[in-house]
């Protein structure tokens, strides 16, 4: 009981501590924003018809009006031909005794035909799909990739360095010699190996981010769990006969969960970014998808046609989300760790 | 320093042959079978077949892992799956393009680096100390690929002076015309971790008992800042860019891609993209040993810069 209050206590002083920060509260305030319209993304209550195309082809956005110069625009000087079928024609076609059959039949199929608009909010994509619904829909995939990989890698590094650091011996010599093989190779080129050989998909990226990504958790919560063990607490665990896992996860890990939040914070930054480089070049996420990494990679032709509201769009929202979770982990750690040095 | 340097050298062996294992069995267990990705999507059970004995897939794994031990130790990868080229020809073709870039890169961004984490750290806790630190953190937070696209853009598209991309046989036109914008790109996106980090070093000897005794003893700022203080804090900044130079090779596969330079970096993601497993194979390998050595270098570095240090 005692133990559980000292816990308490110490969440509540590094709470207090971040709310105390006007600019943790701004990031935390942004940070609920994104996640909110990405969690509704993920229900399917926004961005649902992200892919559909409601507009004419970049279409403008709605600040600049229906009048700046755009091809398919209203302002457009190229017109439809109207094919106009006159008797000289259906003289010689083939099909122009059936024609009004066709029409009988092809009306049971109607549909009402959406017209698609001249201006979106914050303008069209080369399909007219609508920039801000992908860039919701896009900030839902980065976001649950950049998570979902986060939770994985801080999973395995916390499962192996706890096993290393409590352990030691044969097993931790084993484990190191797994850390020194995958921090030998080059982070970058690990991925891109590791995403030669799963393929492409929202599952592949997560995982192959996951298994790559784990050495740097792993290497500090080993160092913490060396130091842990032989601690007065430890000691009376095994006094009162805690079996190892007891010992390891249920005493030693509260010890050190402070640590291994500012991990998962940190690398869902990393993990966003990584995300979106692979998916620029092709192999994360899939392109029947969208992700912030594919629709920058959509903007280059666009911005030599001076279609540049895609690319702001994207840059503002994922800068601003990547800013303020960056600031957020200094500050988390700031609070949780205050004898951490930061750099 | 020699019974050290054969030990460390003896104990690379268990890390290069686990990197060696995990090479050999993410590519020929979970990556699935090469032969029906050299075959094509139309392939005969016979083609297949044959191919497979021609890569020796029919052998048990233990054989399969031999020959690619033998591979590693000949230099000899066999052909790249798609363009039959020999790989270690494509490794030694490609290489120094990308370092062409990249160690312009490195040196310029030691040098910048350097410089303004010095300048700034003689005002260190001003206002242009934090605003700089600032900047810093902004720009560190805005992903390298906003800055090539954009960059890239602005400084060559429309205000031309620059190429949008290329990449000819001749070294001096490379440099002069071509490598400029990358390397431009690449030093904002580098230069403020660096600074950040190499500040924090020079921030750290600053305060240290000896930088106050040689103030004491009347030497000026500027003596203490680049005799003593710089010469402490140049063992971690070594290190750090020691640690950069494996990374050089493969340059960074982002600029290599966008401005289409043909360097390793570009040929990596392509292997990735056309599943050609030899390439990849062949240079995770070979980088995997490389920045090994360099991590044996820094060490004896360490030595050099550091006499203190106790090599054991």
């Amino acid at each position: 009981m005692t133990q559980q209050q000292a816990s308490y206590g110490f969440w509540r002083a590094a709470g207090k501590r971040l709310w105390a920060d006007k600019l943790a509260r701004f990031c935390m305030a942004v940070l609920v924003v994104y996640f909110l319209v990405a969690g509704a993304a993920g229900m399917g209550w926004v961005a649902k018809d992200w892919n559909e195309e409601v507009g004419v082809s970049y279409a403008n956005p709605s600040f600049l009006g229906d009048d700046y110069p755009n091809p398919q625009g209203k302002n457009s000087i190229i017109s439809q031909d109207v094919l106009v079928i006159d008797e000289k024609q259906k003289a010689v076609d083939p099909l122009a005794p059936y024609y009004e059959e066709i029409e009988k039949n092809a009306a049971a199929y109607e549909k009402a035909e959406v017209k698609p608009s001249w201006t979106l909010l914050l303008g069209g994509d080369k399909w007219g799909r609508d920039v801000l619904d992908k860039v919701i829909k896009a900030g839902q995939v980065s976001i649950s990739i950049g998570l979902a990989s986060a939770l994985l890698a801080v999973f395995i590094g916390t499962v192996l360095g706890a096993l290393g650091g409590y352990f030691g011996g044969k097993l931790g010599d084993l484990l190191e010699w797994f850390y020194n093989i995958f921090t030998s190779v080059p982070y970058i080129l690990l991925v891109l190996a590791f995403a030669a050989v799963f393929g492409k998909g929202v599952s592949t990226v997560i995982l192959v981010l996951g298994f790559v990504g784990w050495t740097g958790t792993y290497r500090l919560i080993r160092a913490e769990y060396i130091k842990q063990r032989g601690r007065d607490y430890v000691m009376a665990a095994n006094a009162i006969g805690a079996s190892h896992g007891r010992k390891m996860f249920v005493h030693i890990l509260p010890n050190v969960s402070h640590l291994i939040l500012v991990q998962l914070s940190q690398l869902v930054v990393d993990f966003i970014k990584a995300e979106v480089i692979l998916s620029f070049l092709g192999l994360g996420v899939p392109t029947d998808s969208v992700s912030w990494g594919i629709m920058i990679n959509e903007v280059m032709p666009e911005l030599v046609l001076g279609k540049w509201w895609q690319l702001a769009t994207v840059a503002v929202v994922m800068s601003t989300f990547v800013v303020s979770f960056g600031l957020f982990t200094d500050l988390l750690r700031d609070a949780l760790d205050p004898k951490a040095s930061r750099r | 320093m020699s019974t050290y340097l054969l030990r460390r050298i003896w104990q690379m062996i268990p890390t290069l042959a686990g990197v060696m294992l995990l090479v050999f069995f993410l590519f020929n267990v979970f990556g699935g079978d090469p032969a029906a990705i050299l075959a094509g999507k139309v392939a005969s059970k016979e083609k297949i077949d044959a191919i497979r004995e021609q890569l020796g897939l029919n052998a048990p794994i233990w054989v399969q892992l031999w020959i690619f031990v033998k591979q590693v130790f000949t230099f000899d990868f066999g052909a790249s799956w798609s363009t039959n080229e020999a790989v270690s020809a494509i490794i030694l073709q490609k290489a120094p393009v990308s370092l062409t870039v990249m160690l312009q890169v490195w040196l310029l961004d030691a040098i910048v680096a350097v410089t303004l984490a010095v300048a700034v750290a003689y005002k260190r806790g001003s206002f242009t100390d934090r605003a700089v630190m600032g900047i810093c953190t902004a720009a560190m937070s805005i992903s390298l690929l906003l800055y090539v696209v954009v960059g890239q853009w602005l400084l060559a598209y429309k205000l031309e002076w620059f190429p949008v991309l290329g990449w000819s046989d001749d070294f001096w036109t490379n440099v002069s015309t071509y490598a400029p914008l990358p390397i431009l790109l690449l030093l904002f996106v580098s230069i403020a971790p660096s600074l950040r980090l190499y500040r924090s070093f020079v921030v750290e000897e600053t305060g240290q008992d000896y930088a106050r005794t040689a103030r004491a003893k009347g030497a000026s700022e500027h003596r203490v800042m680049f005799v003593h203080v710089l010469r402490n804090a140049a063992v971690p900044i070594v290190t750090n860019l020691a640690l950069a130079l494996p990374g050089l090779f493969v340059g960074s596969f982002l600029i290599e891609m966008v401005f289409s330079i043909p360097g390793l970096g570009k040929e990596i993601v392509n292997a990735v993209q056309r599943s050609d497993f030899p390439v990849i194979k062949a240079i995770t390998v070979y980088l995997a040993m490389f920045a090994m050595a360099v991590n044996l270098l820094v060490d004896v570095l360490y030595k050099r810069l550091d006499p203190r240090v106790e090599l054991k």
